[in-house]
């Protein structure tokens, strides 16, 4: 692979840029594969590179059904924090964003890593207290994050009215180093690298089945043929349930529509994320000027990549009442993704009843930030049988009552 | 946006009417139950691609939970039943079957 640097660009611009070469391979699977993994997105590609980098297991193949970064990792709001209430999320979310901080550099490629800075506003009573809780549990944790006043979120943020009329800001939960990254530029470096470790990237192919022997697995069925494997990882967000139905177990999922929408591009006029539970929306401002916004997820189950046109309005008339000065954009895209929904919020990564076959899913509205942390302990759970990362978001935790409660913590999609 | 009718006052019900109120037909399971079957009435649902039997409660109307069998591929709504059944109805299980050839329930 050849490097990415200010001599490359120097180099072909001498040449009519005909040097550049592909970024990544698309090779016919072979007959067998130590791993594989399902999922060609952020969480697949990450687990993938990790598996080569930090055990040495290069033999793996990641088998997509549409294209590289195709589902939710191309259709997110980019957000990247850690401020999470519980040990086990702040942990992993911390790892992914520390993850981030030299993602560019990792894999010399660059996902415009961000740390712009994201803001929580507490709207309520009850958030200024759950807030604050959260800010001295982060303490406990290492998670750099302070509760600011209005004043400073003000400050800030001047384009935020404090005063609205309905919920004014009481304070925020501000976690300077969090931010936003270039969210197809994440799946594209991770590919980029795992090719180059010899790895093969198969995009087009649908798994079509999953084969056992004796309780353990023994390949894949794909649109592309069979496939032999040691190690299965299953890390297909939405479409996990289906896949374990395959493997022969369920899970505890449920797949909703969650929205997202961008305006026509306009001057800075912000530089932090500002998330608005109480009133459920969320914005940031693109490189391009376009304003991101995100809101809530539907309530019922759903895979058409579709939501309902009244959880954007209600995301949008909140965002006018917290920023005033939105009210005149126009809007330029709309979208949605499908979210797997676990019980308590939290995601799924764990060994499965089928030996050999691992879960990588139940990120919800939250799986874009983790990627990087996500990829490290699903690595290091399918290398090792077992990883302090990953161990406590084991599914088994929905029979043992052992809930990492998210939901009540963050008390909307986060 | 979805619509249901509402099989007790009969309304066209639009979807800013309703509560969605997840999975229907689930067999409970309580305090005498093992740790798996209580583990499966709590967490683990169906989540189909396709045909989904779900519970919904027309809370801006009449105030009463019914239930609705509809895709989740493509929101096509087959049609609405009182909550106090078991089982999905015939006449709803043959609008499905007509509507997709070869469809089976799961479970």
């Amino acid at each position: 692979m050849r490097r990415y640097s200010v001599f490359a660009i120097a180099r072909e611009a001498m040449r009519h840029h005909l040097g550049w070469e592909r970024a990544w391979a698309s090779p016919e699977p072979k007959k067998r594969y130590d791993v594989i993994i399902v999922g060609a997105g952020g969480h697949g590609l990450a687990t993938a590179y990790w598996l080569g980098k930090n055990h040495g297991i290069t033999n793996v193949a990641v088998i997509e059904k549409g294209w590289l970064g195709g589902g939710n990792t191309g259709r997110n709001t980019t957000i990247i924090r850690s401020n999470y209430l519980q040990d086990p999320s702040a942990a992993i979310y911390e790892k992914a964003r520390s993850l981030y901080e030299t993602m560019s550099q990792d894999l010399n490629y660059n996902v415009m890593f961000s740390p712009r800075g994201v803001m929580m506003l507490a709207q309520t009573q009850h958030e200024v207290r759950g807030y604050l809780r959260t800010a001295h549990a982060n303490a406990l944790q290492g998670v750099t994050t302070e509760f600011i006043g209005p004043e400073r979120v003000k400050e800030l943020c001047p384009i935020i009215n404090i005063d609205g009329p309905r919920y004014p800001v009481l304070g925020a939960l501000w976690q300077a180093r969090a931010g936003t990254a270039r969210h197809d530029a994440v799946a594209w470096g991770y590919a980029r690298a795992c090719s180059d470790m010899g790895m093969d990237i198969i995009q087009q192919c649908e798994v079509t089945g999953i084969r056992r022997e004796g309780g353990r697995v023994a390949g894949i069925d794909t649109t592309k043929g069979a496939i032999d494997c040691d190690k299965l990882g299953l890390v297909v967000a939405g479409h996990s349930g289906h896949l374990a139905e395959m493997a022969g177990f369920r899970l505890p999922i449920e797949s909703v529509a969650l929205q997202a929408l961008v305006s026509e591009p306009i001057k800075p006029c912000m530089d932090v994320v500002v998330m608005a539970n109480t009133v459920h929306g969320y914005m940031s401002q693109s490189d391009k000027g376009e304003m991101v916004i995100g809101g809530g997820a539907d309530g019922f189950n759903n895979y058409t990549q579709r939501g309902s046109f009244h959880h954007v309005q209600e995301t949008v008339r909140a965002l006018v009442e917290t920023f005033p000065m939105v009210s005149r954009l126009k809007m330029l895209r709309w979208w949605g993704g499908i979210v797997d929904m676990t019980g308590d919020r939290s995601p799924i990564l764990s060994k499965t009843p089928v030996d050999g076959v691992f879960v990588n899913c139940g990120w919800g509205t939250g799986g874009f930030k983790a990627i990087p942390g996500s990829g490290w302990a699903m690595a290091e759970l399918m290398a090792k049988g077992t990883s302090p990362l990953a161990d406590p978001f084991s599914m088994t935790r929905f029979r043992e009552g052992r809930f990492i409660d998210e939901s009540v913590a963050a008390g909307v999609a986060h | 946006m979805l619509t249901f009718e509402c099989p007790y006052c009969g309304v066209q019900a639009d979807e800013t009417e309703l509560s969605p109120g997840g999975e229907a037909h689930l067999t409970r399971h309580g305090p005498e139950s093992s740790d798996e079957a209580f583990e499966g009435y709590l967490f683990l649902r169906e989540n189909p691609r396709g045909v989904h039997f779900e519970r919904w409660r027309h809370s801006f109307g009449c105030g009463k939970w019914f239930l609705a069998a509809r895709c989740t591929m493509t929101l096509e709504v087959f049609g609405t039943y009182a909550a106090q059944t078991t089982e999905p109805p015939q006449d709803i299980l043959d609008k499905i079957t007509g509507r997709r050839p070869g469809w089976r329930r799961l479970g």
